[in-house]
């Protein structure tokens, strides 16, 4: 079997938890004997490809002539219905579009790159006009590549997948790693809503990455149920990952560790962490990361008068981040809302205990972690008092964290998308 | 000889603990959830205890004296009763006046006591006995230990206490090739006998009676008198212990589990070979045929049929070794509500609730678990504990 798969990132390059479940997906449907070609706006040629075949999209002539770009935009339908939304990519004004644009570019174009796209691959800016462009692209990459089935993850993608799906007829699954609802909560962009939705309406197959999230997709986007399925994800941890480190404080450290936003849940942390307080002295508070809601966060700590117990550390990456998990005993994700939620996994990996709120995805796979509503701020300083006060709840809940924690693999979450291409392709036969 | 069907049921109700947040430590010490307790208990009240009792009663009088029971309400169930469902307790106290009902002994809490504290249990099981018969009228004789944990020096210390006649579970590991259709005696003490549950047949009725996906089902009292008949032909005893909820709360009145018990005594005493007796009257009426040796504890519980339901992981032996370093302090202490509290804590309940072993299987335990998770469980139950430790006189 050989999918075309249409992603952002790709490690080592990558911006969040998207690209490394591409990783980890891509391994094990390897394993599988599924074939990947996988497909991202702007490779840099040192991702590792013993999983995948990757194709730069920044490599792909979109068109030779005139008449294949035509031909591109007889089929995908999709694309004039965007036209107000981007008004450039209507197909009359697109071809003036393109016609101006050749005219003016052409001899650029094809002095540096041929007739191709130059992506980003980030999320700037120009993100709409890249998707549209890397649409387009997919249009002309589904007409080169001979595969079974379409792959696209994540709303930056799903307009690739409708196109190279209109191009080739073959089967299109989409897997839904987040929601405009949970980036932005009920204030969306509406925008990325409709593109998210045309994906979700033009699949064959909708996967999510948890039930929480299977359920905004049925509920918000009012996706047939039967369409919709559920694949968490997972994580290859090769070893257990606990560092020495020397501490500057006698106080128990309960951190928070994430991007300070709305759907991140910061204020709860700091209400509990007032609610800690109260009752015990010996324990110090760290909420380290960044994020539109930073600033109101520190002034709500000291409103609170707790500043000599709560510290920010800023935006931390890479060893700083191992560093402070090995510093803390209590590890605290008490996000609104959270699709899967990787770094309670990393928590537990590095042997710290764990409090996940319930609107969470990865709550629904986790055993050994503390469960909490985000918005039971009780429930929370008590779930953290708990930890500090009582040894045998931390020393379990670190053992069998562990182990659970290990015992996740892509291998089972890759068996579970073939067995959804599988059937997809039965019903197609 | 006549061979002989025993039936006992367990009538308990725990003291469910209210949300006790850390905050409360040190400055509100009273612990349970009065709503989930009375609302619990008068269900139960209305779908089990004061309808089966009505048709036991009924029972006992058609048959004349030839069908028996045995009970065994723990002390924390009846201190519920008063307080929640009196004329449930009044309803158990008119069968006792029958003089066909046994009722046994247990620990006054449904404790876990004789575990951890030979001294702690004999108190528990003395105020136990006090207990039955204030209300009953009775002395007990025989012995039910919380969810029939058994072992051999379990077994010495409550012959030591005078009873001749104990129940347990008939453990697959420990019986190997016996059948546990017999009398047995304990290992250290022949002087105690034993009655052990036949699990295949008291969970035909306890777990799989409404069960439509069981081959067996429906479960008719003609398809179980044949099944006991069959056990019977060579065995001396067959001991049917179960929850008494089982009717009308785990089997709901709807499954016709009411129909079920009602017929079955003819359906028995129609083998003319077969007796239904008390679990005191079996061990006198047998001959025990050998000693069981049980040097690990066993109990009824999982498939496991050990203590691992209660003590298997670390947060239950933390919450365990915790409360029972109270155990001297709350003795001389002298404040009965402290005492009180200190029994209701040691309810074996609350150390279910903390099992982990229901990630994995167990959907018994979920069924009685008012926690989410055992963590949730063990955290409160320490917050609670921890005020208590306070209350303890230094």
């Amino acid at each position: 079997m050989k999918v075309l798969m249409f992603g952002w990132e790709f490690p080592p390059h990558i911006a969040g938890g998207l690209g490394t479940a591409c990783d980890g997906l891509t391994r094990g449907l390897a394993k599988q004997n599924v074939e990947v070609l996988f497909v991202m706006p702007s490779a840099s040629g040192d991702e590792d490809q013993s999983a995948v075949r990757i194709i730069n999209a920044s490599d792909v002539v979109a068109f030779e002539k005139k008449e294949e770009a035509r031909q591109i935009f007889d089929n995908v339908h999709f694309l004039k219905v965007t036209s107000n939304l981007i008004p450039y990519l209507g197909p009359d004004e697109f071809e003036e579009a393109i016609d101006l644009e050749r005219e003016k570019e052409w001899n650029e174009f094809r002095i540096s790159f041929g007739n191709k796209f130059k992506f980003s691959g980030k999320y700037g800016k120009n993100l709409m006009e890249e998707v549209m462009r890397y649409a387009l692209v997919a249009a002309s990459i589904a007409r080169q590549y001979d595969f079974d089935i379409i792959h696209a993850h994540d709303w930056l993608t799903y307009m690739a997948g409708i196109a190279a799906k209109k191009i080739s007829g073959k089967p299109l699954v989409i897997h839904v790693h987040a929601t405009e609802f949970d980036r932005s909560g009920e204030n969306i962009n509406t925008q990325v809503y409709e593109l998210e939705k045309r994906g979700m309406d033009q699949a064959d197959r909708v996967i999510a990455v948890s039930n929480l999230t299977r359920d905004i997709v049925i509920r918000k986007y009012h996706i047939a149920p039967e369409k919709v399925m559920t694949v968490h994800n997972a994580v290859d941890f090769k070893t257990a990952e606990s560092r020495e480190i020397e501490r500057g404080v006698p106080e128990k450290i309960v951190t928070f560790l994430g991007r300070i936003t709305y759907q991140k849940g910061p204020e709860y942390f700091i209400e509990a962490a007032y609610k800690v307080l109260q009752k015990c002295k010996n324990v110090r508070f760290v909420m380290a990361g960044s994020g539109d809601m930073f600033n109101r966060s520190v002034r709500r700590v000291a409103k609170l008068g707790i500043s000599s117990h709560f510290h920010f550390t800023g935006f931390l990456q890479g060893e700083d981040v191992k560093n402070m998990f090995a510093y803390s005993d209590v590890y605290v994700m008490p996000s609104v809302s959270e699709p899967f939620g990787i770094s309670p996994l990393e928590a537990m990996r590095a042997n710290v205990p764990t409090i996940i709120s319930k609107q969470s995805g990865v709550a629904e796979v986790l055993n050994h972690a503390i469960k909490v509503d985000f918005w039971d701020v009780n429930a929370l300083a008590d779930a953290i008092f708990g930890l500090l006060n009582y040894p045998a709840l931390s020393r379990m809940t670190v053992r069998c964290g562990l182990e659970e924690v290990n015992a996740m693999k892509w291998d089972n979450a890759a068996l579970k998308v073939k067995n959804i291409y599988e059937s997809v392709l039965n019903e197609k036969s | 000889m006549k061979k002989t069907l025993c039936l006992y049921f367990q009538v308990h109700q725990p003291y469910r603990l209210r949300q006790y947040r850390f905050f409360d430590i040190g400055k509100n010490s009273y612990y349970y959830d009065d709503f989930a307790n009375k609302t619990i208990m008068n269900r139960v009240a209305n779908r089990c205890y004061l309808p089966v009792n009505n048709l036991l009663a009924s029972l006992i009088k058609k048959y004349n004296g030839a069908f028996k029971v045995a009970f065994s309400i723990s002390g924390i169930a009846i201190e519920q009763m008063e307080q929640y469902a009196p004329a449930a307790l009044e309803s158990f106290k008119e069968l006792s006046r029958t003089g066909c009902v046994e009722f046994l002994a247990e620990t006054y809490s449904h404790s876990l006591s004789s575990l951890i504290s030979p001294r702690k249990f004999k108190d528990q099981v003395a105020m136990h006995v006090n207990t039955v018969e204030e209300h009953f009228g009775m002395k007990p004789t025989a012995f039910r230990n919380t969810e029939l944990i058994y072992s051999d020096t379990i077994g010495e210390m409550v012959a030591d206490m005078g009873f001749t006649t104990m129940l347990t579970e008939g453990a697959r590991h420990i019986m190997g090739w016996k059948s546990p259709n017999y009398l047995y005696v304990n290992a250290i003490n022949p002087k105690l006998k034993l009655l052990l549950r036949n699990f295949r047949l008291s969970d035909d009725i306890a777990f799989r009676f409404s069960n439509r996906s069981w081959g067996d089902w429906p479960l008719t009292a003609e398809k179980y008198a044949g099944w006991l008949a069959q056990a019977l032909e060579k065995d001396d005893i067959v001991n049917v212990f179960m929850d008494y909820e089982s009717f009308g709360e785990h089997q709901p009145a709807e499954s016709g589990i009411f129909d079920f018990l009602a017929a079955l005594p003819g359906m028995i005493l129609n083998h003319a070979n077969t007796e239904i007796l008390t679990p005191s009257e079996s061990a006198r009426k047998h001959q025990p045929i050998a000693p069981l040796h049980v040097p690990y504890a066993i109990s009824w519980a999982d498939e496991e049929r050990d203590v691992s339901a209660w003590l298997g992981n670390e947060l239950q032996q933390e919450a365990f070794n915790n409360l029972y370093k109270l155990e001297d302090p709350v003795r001389d202490s002298r404040d009965p509500v402290l005492q009180r509290d200190f029994r209701r804590l040691q309810t074996s309940d609350h150390f279910y609730y903390m099992c982990t072993k229901f990630f994995s299987d167990g959907d018994v335990h979920k069924y009685f678990n008012p926690y989410d998770t055992p963590y949730e469980a063990f955290i409160n139950y320490m917050n609670v504990l921890s005020d208590l430790t306070l209350r303890v006189p230094k």
